[in-house]
């Protein structure tokens, strides 16, 4: 990221790998708003939940979790 | 180490950016929360194994990126309707104009090897440094390196063809680029 910008903003000659300044940058805006587009829906329920019902290392085995997955949908769109 | 409870706020505040990773690499969001919640069982399982002090997101993508990899493998072959699942994941409709460019852009993305796209992603995106990025991948800082350049020339031959023909006589973009070798 600020391999991107540094380049981008440095200098108007093709930097390297020979992109323009003003190509590196666009692409570098463009992977970051894809990518924050789905950072900024947060933590889904189903995250949080799970996450909270762990409360010791080894306390929730995959089977338990896998069975508890009916409620999956619930905090999504 | 133990599960403090700093330790699991550590890993919730990963989730959002597990999710934009898992989703820039399998292009579908149902598969990259799947692969999300598989990372974070792992993730606590082995916990133990987790370093105090060093990088908790780097472990976090380590796990999923492996996940992927190995799930990648078992799934090659199924055909899947990956751009309908991307746009579900979206909750503002994007202006058409920005929609279309959008769309160009993913599409430019997942034609890209898989190796240049989470370097790329990983560096480009989630802002890790050259160094996470490479230990992330299990390879060298060089090699990554070099594949976030060939991802990024290869996105601006797919994407912005006339910028693509400004380029200067580095024979290794123009590989990249063309193929054909004008």
């Amino acid at each position: 990221m600020k391999d991107l910008k540094s380049q981008a903003s440095k200098s108007t000659t093709p930097g390297k790998g020979g992109l323009t300044p003003e190509i590196q940058s666009r692409i570098g805006h463009q992977l970051r708003a894809m990518y924050d587009d789905v950072v900024r829906q947060g933590v889904p329920d189903r995250f949080a939940e799970l996450i909270k019902k762990l409360d010791a290392p080894g306390g929730v085995s995959q089977n338990e979790n896998g069975a508890g997955g009916s409620n999956d949908n619930n905090g999504r769109d | 180490m133990p599960l403090t409870n700093s330790l699991r706020d550590d890993i919730l505040a990963a989730v959002p950016s597990l999710r934009a990773f898992a989703i820039s690499l399998s292009g579908n969001a149902d598969r990259a929360d799947d692969l999300v919640q598989e990372t974070l069982l792992r993730a606590l399982a082995n916990i133990d194994s987790f370093q105090p002090g060093s990088n908790l997101p780097a472990w976090l993508f380590t796990i999923l990126r492996n996940l992927f990899r190995s799930d990648y493998r078992k799934r090659r072959r199924e055909v899947e309707d990956a751009e309908g699942n991307y746009a579900k994941t979206l909750k503002t409709q994007p202006s058409q104009n920005a929609h279309l460019e959008f769309e160009e852009f993913r599409s430019a993305l997942e034609k890209l090897p898989q190796d240049q796209r989470e370097a790329l992603i990983l560096v480009g995106a989630s802002g890790f440094s050259y160094e996470d990025a490479a230990s992330i991948c299990g390879c060298a800082v060089g090699t990554i390196k070099s594949r976030v350049n060939r991802a990024r020339s290869k996105l601006a031959a797919l994407l912005y063809v006339d910028g693509a023909e400004d380029f200067g006589p580095d024979e290794t973009v123009r590989a990249v680029i063309g193929g054909s070798g004008g």
